[in-house]
């Protein structure tokens, strides 16, 4: 199976790329990647659904705005998203709107916590669809 | 030090480090609002620290700029369940002994003596203040712009615009945060000292400041006297001797400027100085600074290991998890001895006493 994720060497933040067959697959890798310089998803039972409704100008604030709303979702309410079950992308008049159901659980101690994510910046970003579906995101989130 | 076992679990447990979990008091809205506008005096009204911590805080714990409608519900949900917590990350609070003083008569003022104890505590408005940021980030796309910017995060407004006014008095709620929590930790580390020493008398606050954010200060500029408004990222207000925008308590010294290294090195407390305002707008460094990504570091270490090391060399750690402790593994960060000689050559610092770490807490 090809590599879903891959963290690079930034000195003071955490740079990633996520990769996939078509943007949906790179967005829901992105934001699988994220949690994990928090927690281990693969840990992360799928007893929770939480619908994710995101709109955005273009791409990139699309993506910004997708994976802060996880960022969000665990400050304010304590879900830790596990996977996303599905996600789609469409253009509208205004930009891009991104619909997702994702799984996770609610925080407690049985969760190793492995860091903070305080913010996803646009710092480095870059969206690339690639001839024969291929797809790469890379994020730099300060943590 | 007796006892530091069992202290440093009290610690951990009183101080929350609060990723997911939150923190352990039940805010309402309208309390987190009226926190927003008071800073530490909040604090100290709801029975968490003294007035004499106040009086050795920066702008005594408030940013009178403050204004809580400026925040968003999304920043108020982030702030509500993680006031009180430490968080993850490079965020700590540590145990330390005063084991070298440089400067006998400043020492003295700051209440630092060699062989005694002090507890340096890292940590910010958390989710709030970041939310803050972001959320302005995106106002001032959609209102300025950026594509004539080299970096999408340079986005900006002017200061004096509608938009840089709201950002501005909603960072200073920001800073009205921070200073609280902080305020609310000095005390549970107050109650844990209580608890296992016996005792947590004596235990007087050196100093309180908030950094990574922006100031409306008064500098010269090629000789001519000018209000600036000076953005400090990765870097804390270090102004000399004298200036009136100072505890007055410190005002003969200079500013306390605190500087921690990594875990296993020592932390430093230098003071301001007036060449500092020539040289840097009365700007020093806050930390060692990383030498080594987090994710080099996770490669190269082992929390195990790391915690192991540390231990044969005195120090204990106790962290929410391993792979916390490898990413902070002192290799990580560059030489703090290093870091603190220039900036004591340059003129912008001067040393007044180092700490050596013997316990640390990590979120």
């Amino acid at each position: 199976m090809e590599k879903k994720y891959e963290f690079l060497e930034h000195t003071a933040d955490a740079k990633f790329r996520a990769y996939g067959k078509n943007l949906q697959e790179a967005f829901a890798n992105a934001a699988i990647a994220m949690t994990n310089i928090m927690f281990d998803t693969e840990k992360i039972k799928p007893l929770l659904n939480r619908a994710v409704d995101i709109k955005g100008d273009d791409l990139k604030s699309l993506l910004v705005n997708f994976l802060s709303e996880f960022v969000y979702l665990l400050d304010a309410e304590g879900f830790i998203l596990g996977r996303i079950a599905s996600l789609t992308i469409n253009k509208t008049s205004q930009g891009y709107r991104l619909a997702a159901i994702a799984k996770g659980d609610k925080y407690s101690d049985k969760y190793e916590t492995m860091g903070d994510v305080k913010a996803v910046t646009y710092a480095e970003m870059e969206i690339r669809e690639e001839d024969k579906g291929k797809c790469w995101v890379q994020v730099v989130v300060d943590i | 030090m007796p006892k530091r076992t069992e202290l440093l679990k009290e610690l951990f447990e009183e101080v929350p480090s609060g990723v997911g979990k939150g923190g352990i008091t039940k805010l309402t809205k309208e309390e987190l609002l009226d926190l927003l506008e008071k800073g530490s005096e909040w604090s100290l009204e709801n029975g968490y620290g003294t007035k004499a911590d106040l009086e050795a805080t920066e702008e005594s714990g408030r940013m009178k700029q403050a204004d809580s409608r400026q925040v968003s519900e999304r920043a108020l949900a982030r702030g509500k369940p993680q006031l009180g917590t430490l968080g993850a990350g490079n965020h700590f609070l540590e145990i330390q002994r005063i084991d070298e003083i440089y400067d006998e008569e400043a020492a003295g003022v700051l209440g630092l003596e060699k062989g005694k104890i002090t507890v340096m505590i890292h940590c910010g408005s958390r989710g709030l203040g970041h939310q803050i940021a972001s959320d302005y980030i995106e106002k001032m796309e959609k209102k300025y712009g950026y594509s004539h910017l080299p970096d999408r995060e340079l986005v900006n407004a002017p200061l004096d615009s509608e938009l840089g006014q709201q950002y501005f008095k909603a960072m200073c709620a920001g800073m009205n945060y921070a200073f609280a929590n902080r305020q609310m930790i000095v005390h549970w580390v107050r109650e844990s000292f209580r608890k296992v020493m016996g005792t947590s008398e004596g235990m007087s606050q050196v100093y309180d400041v908030c950094h990574n954010i922006a100031k409306i200060e008064n500098h010269k500029v090629d000789g001519e006297p000018k209000k600036l408004c000076v953005h400090r990222k990765g870097a804390t207000r270090a102004f000399g001797p004298g200036h009136e925008e100072m505890p007055e308590k410190y005002r003969k010294i200079g500013q306390p400027v605190l500087i921690p290294g990594s875990m296993g090195t020592a932390s430093y407390v230098l003071l301001g100085t007036r060449k500092a305002e020539e040289l840097s707008f009365s700007s020093s460094a806050h930390g060692a600074g990383r030498a080594l990504s987090r994710a080099a570091a996770i490669r190269q270490f082992r929390g195990e290991q790391v915690a192991r090391e540390l231990m044969a060399q005195g120090i204990e750690v106790k962290a929410a998890s391993w792979k916390g402790i490898a990413e902070e593994a002192v290799p990580s960060y560059k030489d703090i001895d290093e870091v603190i000689n220039t900036t004591v050559k340059s003129g912008i610092g001067k040393a007044v006493a180092r700490l050596k770490p013997i316990g640390v807490v990590k979120g």
